[in-house]
């Protein structure tokens, strides 16, 4: 038996639609305006953005931001989990209770704390991005690549491969880094990419440490130029779209995804 | 790492937590609850209705992949980006507002503004509807179609089917998602403070302004405030895991 589409489901995709299309038309709309004449269609807003220095420092910085953050919590979490699941299973109800907490504590009650802990440590820490939105990072990336990393281990047979690797004569070092991480690299790369997207538009703690990332470039343009906003607004989309379609094709099953830059 | 985060309460001495049980803080409590109930409950139904329109049978399968792969999208975009969107839309010279101006219907005549709460609660269904569809699109599958058929079939009208059928199988799972969607709206910050430079007073917006030392500044009240945020949010977990264990019965 073939149904036909019922009248009502086309009724409410249309309205999800119509809701979901109409900011992201209006703004690309908006970022071809004229900034003088405030007619369409030019590219100048897309000119006056991508020739503004700041733009590159402060996307490069977020950018290095992401990539410092996803070597840490890989660094960290690779060895953690694999340790784990090799050994004490029994751990791992707990850490995947201990990777939700991030969700519940939100970054405006993270920053809170963290400003609060890391007071008095040394100003190479405390006064750099790379530092102190580093350690505030790889708290918000955790669940992300922990719960990524958790399905990708489970998919492998840990212990076979592991006594595999002992018996041919293979140090821990070699089995994890020549054995075990090829095996789980597609997980690894899944958490990386929605680390990527998330540090890249996380603005509630770079803002409140006053560090100058990337979604404080876009807020101070926001702020001050109508139309190259709308420009530089639909490029920062075109990267979380990116990050995005880059986890699909990575990833296989997609980790649990929620959270982010709110 | 991890314990990093748990002493962010600590060094609160009673005196803040008393503070802000009072004005104008109970009022930023309140604005908040507000918001995040009407984008958990409008975010909730619209959500259902348009995964549910997504799922049934009838509808090309295409559909509904695209539809989850957009929300995996739009529920992670959010922030300074989706606050600009919104006042490129309905800003005072937005595309819409221009649109419905030039059709005699002035919006920001009659009292409209996206600049405050109305706006906000207008831009966090936007990452509300398709968390929503993502958290509730299992669910959907588990009310399986035979239910359906072999209601119809002993006679009961459409309207039966969901009085005794659909809503309560699916009443656990739609109660848990909107408490979810609560505490999402409940702890955004980046969305508000884009679209209104903080002119709508929320908690974390308060909390911000603490922190930075804008306009007041009392860490300690940041704190406290941080503290309360934390109480409202840890409640949430606690209606949110019981439900989460009824519903999981249905989702196979």
């Amino acid at each position: 038996m073939r149904t036909r589409i019922a009248p009502s489901a086309i009724l409410w995709l249309l309205v999800g639609a119509i809701y979901f299309l109409v900011p992201l038309l209006a703004t690309l709309i908006f970022s071809l305006r004229s900034g003088t004449t405030g007619s369409c269609c030019t590219g100048a807003n897309y000119g006056e953005i991508f020739r503004d220095p700041e733009l590159w420092r402060s996307l490069k910085q977020s950018f290095i931001l992401a990539l410092e953050t996803i070597a840490f919590s890989l660094a960290l979490l690779i060895p953690t989990v694999y340790w784990v699941h090799l050994r004490v299973p029994r751990l791992r109800p707990l850490i995947g209770f201990l990777a939700l907490v991030p969700f519940v504590i939100p970054p405006i009650i993270l920053v809170v704390g963290l400003l609060d802990v890391y007071k008095g440590t040394p100003q190479w820490f405390y006064a750099e991005p790379y530092g102190f939105l580093v350690a505030a990072y790889v708290i918000l990336a955790f669940p992300y690549i922990y719960f990524s990393l958790d399905s990708g281990f489970r998919a492998i047979d840990v212990h076979t491969l592991t006594e595999a690797s002992q018996s041919l004569g293979a140090t821990w070092r070699t089995t994890l880094l020549r054995v075990i991480l090829p095996n789980v690299r597609t997980a690894a790369l899944a958490g990386a990419f929605l680390t990527l997207a998330i540090v890249m538009g996380e603005f509630t703690i770079a803002n409140l440490s006053a560090f100058h990332t990337f979604p404080i470039y876009i807020q101070y343009i926001n702020e001050t130029k109508a139309y190259p906003a709308a420009a530089v607004s639909l490029f920062s989309f075109a990267i979380t779209w990116a990050a995005m379609l880059a986890l699909l094709l990575a990833g296989r099953k997609r980790p649990l995804q929620f959270g982010g830059a709110r | 790492m991890v314990g990093s985060f748990k002493g962010d309460t600590g060094g609160v001495t009673l005196s803040h937590v008393e503070k802000i049980i009072h004005e104008p803080y109970l009022s930023d409590f309140k604005n908040s609850i507000e918001v995040s109930l009407v984008t958990a409950l409008l975010g909730g139904l619209l959500g259902f209705l348009i995964a549910y329109a997504a799922i049934r049978e009838g509808t090309p399968r295409v559909v509904r992949t695209v539809l989850t792969t957009f929300s995996g999208v739009a529920a992670n975009f959010a922030g300074i980006p989706l606050a600009f969107a919104f006042i490129a839309t309905a800003g005072t010279i937005g595309i819409v507002t221009q649109w419905l101006n030039g059709l005699g219907f002035k919006p920001y005549d009659h009292g409209f503004t996206v600049f405050g709460t109305t706006g906000v609660e207008l831009a966090y269904l936007y990452f509300q509807i398709p968390l929503m569809i993502l958290v509730i699109a299992p669910a959907i599958d588990g009310l399986r179609r035979e239910w359906r058929e072999a209601s119809l079939n002993l006679g009961a009208s459409q309207l039966q089917f969901w009085r005794y059928v659909g809503v309560p199988v699916l009443m656990p799972s739609l109660l848990g998602a909107m408490v979810l969607l609560f505490g999402n709206s409940f702890s955004a910050y980046a969305t508000a403070y884009g679209l209104t430079g903080g002119s709508v007073p929320l908690v974390p917006i308060t909390i911000g302004f603490n922190l930075s030392g804008n306009v007041l500044d009392d860490p300690h009240l940041g704190e406290a405030l941080a503290f309360g945020m934390f109480v409202v949010l840890a409640l949430m977990m606690l209606i949110y895991i019981p439900l989460q264990r009824i519903s999981s019965r249905w989702v196979r």
